[in-house]
């Protein structure tokens, strides 16, 4: 699958060149540590190293604070790694978030993924300010602005702008369903390059999602990579279920856990299985790992779904 | 008030038109406004607009409006004030990730945008916010961005 993205656009991204040589890619999220130690960072990182494209570095996600993507990724650029920067728009407002933008990108940051974000409450700082100055799709049209037109929102001129490679996220397990693929779209029409999904527990409803993208054609213009995890156990998919924004677990998945002997291993063969129907379904790039304080299990996951990293 | 706000996304057919009419009336008494001047008639502008799109859209005065591409819901009341969709974390019956209690604001964006002549508009991306038009009247700014000011 050839995408048709602007060349200008993510050359400094190993990422971008690899989606566009027509690999199935895969990347994964490294939750960053509570901790000022580098050691820590890498630790994680290890762990992911030899199988995953890119190493997404969350932003506080969930509204709970860690250190930051910026911090993360620019550790592990200096490693040799390949990073997404996460930016979301609940802490910081538009002066900051495009300075963020400078400095990632100046450090060899080629990838960032623009998000919303999640609301503070549901964070461990439910009384900090919710910043929500610019939304995912303002976000995304700013760096596009930053990038392709050398420009700051207000106008000013950037001497080096910053060649980022622009990726969104989209939910396509959340209402209005109908909607969702015309928000791919606006994404789209925004800059997003390429595009995480939410995980993805329910294939019946991600073919249904990709229909539609691929009557738009919208897998044409953006590279589309699902995101999958393993769930611990019944219980854990549970609270995930009634706790964590946005993840849609359908009961035949939490009764198969509960009906297994090892709720872990099952836990991780759903996974492998998730994969490999996602595999099938035309228009897909790529998948994108969630494994929340479970990346060690990443690289078993992806070698027995039959998928390794090419050699970066 | 919210339950008028459901009813206007109930009828976003009908608010579309009367929208129209209220535009038109506004783009023919502009050179009138011109007259009076436009910052003498900020405010009283900014009043009227504040109780009567308040009381039927549960508008907030962003000074920005844009529920004709919104299905005639003002997506400011949506808790993490997204102007361009809803979120990733709309719950499964629809109701906000972060007010379960209300519905998400795009949920009604789009089932009113579905019933509207302008169905395009809920696709078209949303610029950020001036944030200093807040409280400031919609319809004067409209006035003076078709004059370039
Ligand atoms: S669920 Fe809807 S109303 Fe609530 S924060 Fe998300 S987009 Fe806004």
């Amino acid at each position: 699958m050839t995408a048709e993205i602007s060349p200008l656009s993510g050359e400094g991204s190993r990422f971008a060149r690899l989606l566009r040589s027509g690999k199935f890619v895969v990347t994964a999220e490294l939750a960053p540590p509570d901790s000022a130690d580098p050691e820590d960072t890498y630790r994680r990182a290890v762990l992911l190293a030899d199988v995953v494209d890119a190493i997404n570095a969350t932003d506080a996600s969930g509204a709970n604070c860690h250190m930051s993507s910026m911090g993360v990724c620019a550790l592990l650029t200096r490693e040799g790694y390949e990073t997404i920067l996460q930016i979301s728009c609940r802490d910081r407002n538009r002066i900051a978030i495009q300075g963020d933008v400078l400095g990632a990108a100046a450090m060899g940051v080629g990838n960032v993924l623009c998000l919303t974000g999640d609301g503070v409450k549901i964070g461990d700082h439910p009384d900090a300010k919710p910043v929500f100055d610019l939304d995912s799709v303002s976000l995304l049209e700013a760096v596009r602005k930053m990038r392709d037109e050398g420009r700051f929102l207000s106008g000013r001129v950037i001497a080096a702008p910053p060649r980022m490679f622009l990726g969104a996220a989209e939910n396509p397990f959340a209402p209005p369903l109908d909607f969702r693929p015309m928000r791919l779209a606006k994404k789209i029409a925004a800059g997003a390059q390429f595009v995480q999904t939410q995980y993805c527990f329910d294939v019946p409803r991600l073919v249904e999602f990709m229909d539609a993208v691929r009557q738009l054609g919208l897998h044409q213009r953006c590279f589309i990579l699902i995101g999958v995890g393993p769930l611990a156990s019944a219980r854990s998919a549970r609270w995930i279920r009634s706790n964590v924004p946005g993840v849609h677990i359908p009961d035949h998945v939490i009764k198969r856990l509960e009906g297994s002997a090892d709720e872990r291993r099952e836990g991780r063969r759903i996974c492998i299985e998730i994969i490999q129907q996602v595999r099938e379904i035309p228009g897909i790039a790529g998948i994108h790992v969630m494994a929340y304080r479970q990346e060690g299990w990443v690289a078993e996951i992806v070698r027995e779904a039959g998928l390794c990293a090419s050699p970066t | 008030m919210y339950v008028l706000r459901l009813a206007a996304t109930r009828f976003a057919a009908f608010c579309e038109a009367a929208y129209g009419v209220v535009e038109a009336v506004m783009h023919g008494l502009e050179p009138l406004a011109r007259r009076v001047g436009y910052d003498r008639l900020e405010r009283p502008m900014a009043a009227v607009e504040s109780v009567t799109k308040g009381l039927i859209f549960d508008c907030r005065m962003c000074g920005q409006c844009i529920l004709s591409d919104t299905g005639m819901t003002c997506p400011m009341n949506c808790p993490k004030k997204m102007r361009n969709g809803p979120c990733g974390g709309v719950r499964q019956d629809g109701g906000c990730e972060l007010a379960p209690t209300m519905r998400c604001v795009w949920m009604e964006a789009w089932t009113g945008s579905r019933r509207m002549r302008n169905k395009a508009g809920i696709a078209k991306p949303q610029p950020p916010l001036d944030n200093r038009r807040w409280g400031r009247s919609a319809w004067i700014g409209h006035l003076r961005e078709r004059r370039g000011e």
